[in-house]
């Protein structure tokens, strides 16, 4: 079983990641299966009964399109097709500062070390580093740096809000 | 100016450390060269030419003398001698080995300084007036709003990895000298008819391969809400921005495909989820970060004119070097001076290391201990007392700052070009150097009067041609270096990019090209008219009968 980062720990990954051509029968008889966008929205009368049940997006693909189903979802993957592509990072903020979404947000594909600083602020809380690379190494990234401007899903207010001078 | 606090130290301390690493990794094969790319971009680390190219942050041109002394030291340890100013008030070092940028960068952080952002598709050091909180015409001091903004984009987590670079610019006078309208996001800060402060913001403008004058999205945004509609046009862009294409993907295409209008609904619906969040900015804060900007311990002066009228008559070079140099002041007594970088024979920009040590002394001695970087690559002393004028033109001159040409045509803006920038076309700094050595008879250049002359190596722009009266642009013809001229930009209010002029030139004649240029204004022009002016009346074609007549 392939290792991710989750809750920022290394551990063996229990999900399954379905090709972006899946069928429903694979969908149906796959434990803990991420399926595709296309394929819920073919098919979602049947898999809505599949428990657990994660999906997967494309960095082109708008979470708009799920938010009404995410009750149905245990993880939300998003697609990074490059390192350098950050779209997901705001889906991943609006996910969790919109709709509310408590699940698990994992980051696929191009995923690297130095991505995930950011990608916990916008509300990841797992990473499936590219196969070739080390996740254990990764996870030194989250703690890089310790003071944050912003606020975003880890912390609720700026730090002009918190600031003691 | 905006001192550190120990959070802001941490966090600059916290990224030499992380850059240290991510650099030790690079050389023990743990990160390719492209993954290394963006990493090393936005610390604003390029590999150029001859060597890695650093750009140091400068946020919004305001350097204390400290500072200035830790670069003079830093040209000297790790580099070559001698730093640049860039167009967009940061400094670059053109020789730093890549295994000392850790060090460096360390020494920076020492005096509250930091390379992050200067480049890579994130956004960038924001810009302002030079004058900010001295000039004459200023309704409100941007640079609080500026450090603000620096702030908030910092290691903005969802903001990290943008379809391409994302530059901003605050204006706060009657002038526009942040040339705000050619910004990604252009703030114009101002008070509504019910004397609240807000921002006019514009979106969209930007040189580059595709130039465009922004487009009004808001006329008036509550200063309270600053923040949380810049995430919103932000996130827009972070969504919606073309990848696909690198010379697509800049915020003014997206912008345009989808109209202002649109793009600004589109705004507006992002907007109404995050307005009256968390990060609605608060009065202390405001409050906090203005109190950085206070104004220095200014003497009870009166205006020195007729002392200052008499020294004219007996020095005309002290007259001349006034008349372009030193700028009226908001406090009676007080001047804002401009070192001129662009002395004949030096590249446009570039000082040593002694000469920032020697600034450093001057701003010491007679300004503060503050100095401000331009985006036209000069230096402001911004409180010089009128009575101590003559004593620092003197200073001045001794040590090749007191070139009386600001805002002349030999006040070039030059980008590095083919000397030291790996995507140039074209040679830019002998170009400028040929033309100042066509114009130096002063009379000649103050005859001329007020002229920007840009130019870029190629159309990355970084020489801002597009806005200047005359631009100059380097093309690559079948692998020989060609200069492509364009007439009639300007930055500022109402901003215009210029018009091509016609087939490109060879370097040897650009020199010529440029004195005939300058032949058919004087010819037309009307005793009150500048340049920009002749032109805008008479048009393009007489000029480009006169350039080309010659060639054939
Ligand atoms: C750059 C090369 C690599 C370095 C420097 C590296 C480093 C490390 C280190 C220091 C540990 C921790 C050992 C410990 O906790 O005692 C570790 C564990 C591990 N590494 Fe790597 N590694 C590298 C490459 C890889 C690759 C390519 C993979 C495969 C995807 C990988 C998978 C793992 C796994 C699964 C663990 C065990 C995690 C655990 O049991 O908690 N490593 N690695
Ligand atoms: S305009 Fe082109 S040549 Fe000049 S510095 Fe920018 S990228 Fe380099």
């Amino acid at each position: 079983m392939p290792a991710i980062i989750k809750n920022n720990q290394v551990v063996d990954d229990q999900w399954t990641l379905l090709e972006a051509d899946a069928q429903l029968e694979q969908a149906l008889h796959t434990q803990q299966a991420i399926i595709p966008l296309a394929l819920w929205q073919q098919h979602k009368e049947q898999l809505q009964a599949v428990q657990p049940l994660g999906i997967w997006l494309e960095a082109g693909q708008a979470i708009e399109d799920i938010v009404d189903d995410l009750t149905h979802f245990a993880v939300i993957a998003l697609n990074f097709p490059a390192f350098t592509d950050g779209r997901h990072f705001s889906s991943a903020r609006l996910l969790r500062e919109r709709y509310s979404y408590n699940g698990e947000i994992r980051a696929i594909g191009d995923v690297l070390r130095d991505q995930l600083f950011f990608m916990q602020r916008c509300g990841f809380d797992a990473y499936a580093i590219r196969t070739d690379r080390c996740p254990t190494d990764a996870l030194q990234s989250l703690t890089e740096l310790s003071v944050t401007y912003q606020a975003a899903h880890d912390q609720s207010l700026p730090l002009y809000r918190r600031r003691s001078a | 100016m905006y001192i550190y606090d120990h959070y802001d130290q941490q966090i600059v301390e916290d990224r030499v450390k992380q850059f240290r690493d991510q650099t030790r990794r690079y050389f023990a094969g743990e990160l390719s060269e492209d993954e290394y790319l963006p990493l090393r971009l936005q610390n604003g680390l390029y590999v150029q030419r001859h060597a890695p190219m650093l750009r140091i942050a400068v946020p919004y041109g305001l350097l204390a003398t400290k500072q200035l002394r830790m670069l003079a030291h830093i040209t000297r340890k790790y580099d070559k001698g001698y730093a640049h100013i860039t167009t967009r008030t940061n400094v670059q070092l053109n020789w730093p080995a890549l295994e000392d940028v850790p060090d460096i960068l360390d020494d920076l952080a020492s005096v509250q300084m930091h390379a992050i952002q200067t480049s890579g598709n994130c956004i960038r050091n924001t810009t302002t007036d030079q004058f900010a909180g001295v000039a004459r015409d200023e309704r409100i001091d941007p640079r609080p709003w500026c450090e603000i903004i620096r702030q908030w984009s910092t290691f903005h987590p969802e903001f990290a990895r943008l379809p391409r670079k994302f530059k901003i610019a605050v204006n706060g006078c009657t002038l526009d000298r942040a040339a705000i309208e050619v910004h990604d996001i252009g703030l114009e800060a101002l008070h509504n008819a019910a004397g609240e402060l807000g921002f006019r913001v514009l979106v969209g403008g930007g040189l580059g391969r595709t130039p465009i004058v922004g487009s009004c999205i808001n006329e008036f945004l509550p200063w309270q809400h600053l923040l949380s509609y810049l995430e919103a046009i932000l996130r827009v862009y972070n969504r919606f921005g073309r990848r696909d294409n690198k010379f697509k993907a800049r915020i003014k295409i997206l912008v345009k495909a989808l109209s202002p209008a649109v793009f600004a609904e589109r705004v507006a619906e992002e907007w109404a989820h995050l307005k009256d969040g968390p990060i609605t900015l608060i009065e202390e804060e405001v409050e906090r970060v203005s109190k950085h900007f206070t104004d220095p311990a200014y003497l009870d002066l009166s205006d020195q004119d007729a002392e200052l009228a008499a020294l004219d008559v007996a020095h005309p070079g002290f007259a001349r070097w006034r008349s372009r140099n030193v700028v009226a002041h908001k406090k009676p007594g007080y001047a804002a001076v401009t070192l001129s970088l662009k002395k004949t024979g030096i590249a446009p920009g570039d000082v040593t290391e002694k000469q920032l040590d020697t600034i450093a002394d001057l701003a010491d001695k007679y300004s503060f201990s503050e100095v401000r970087n331009t985006h036209e690559q000069n230096i402001v002393l911004a409180d010089v007392e009128q009575s101590k004028l003559f004593e620092l033109w003197e200073q001045l001159r001794e040590h090749g700052f007191a070139t009386p040409n600001i805002g002349l045509l030999t006040d070039i803006i030059c980008c590095p070009g083919g000397d030291f920038c790996a995507l140039a076309n074209a040679k830019s700094i002998p170009v400028a150097e040929a033309i100042q050595e066509r114009f130096d008879n002063l009379d000649y250049l103050f005859d001329i009067g007020n002229l920007d002359l840009n130019i870029s190596g190629c159309m990355n722009a970084c020489g801002h041609h597009h806005i200047g009266h005359i631009g100059i642009l380097g093309v690559d013809k079948k692998g020989e270096e060609f200069y492509q001229v364009s007439l009639g930009g300007s930055s500022g209010r109402q901003a215009s990019l210029g018009k091509i002029l016609g087939p490109s030139f060879a370097q040897d004649i650009m020199p010529d090209v440029i004195s005939k240029l300058i032949d058919v204004y004087i010819e037309h022009r009307t005793p009150e008219e500048q340049f920009i002016d002749t032109f805008q009346r008479i048009g393009i074609n007489t000029f480009k009968e006169r350039v080309y007549a010659s060639n054939h």
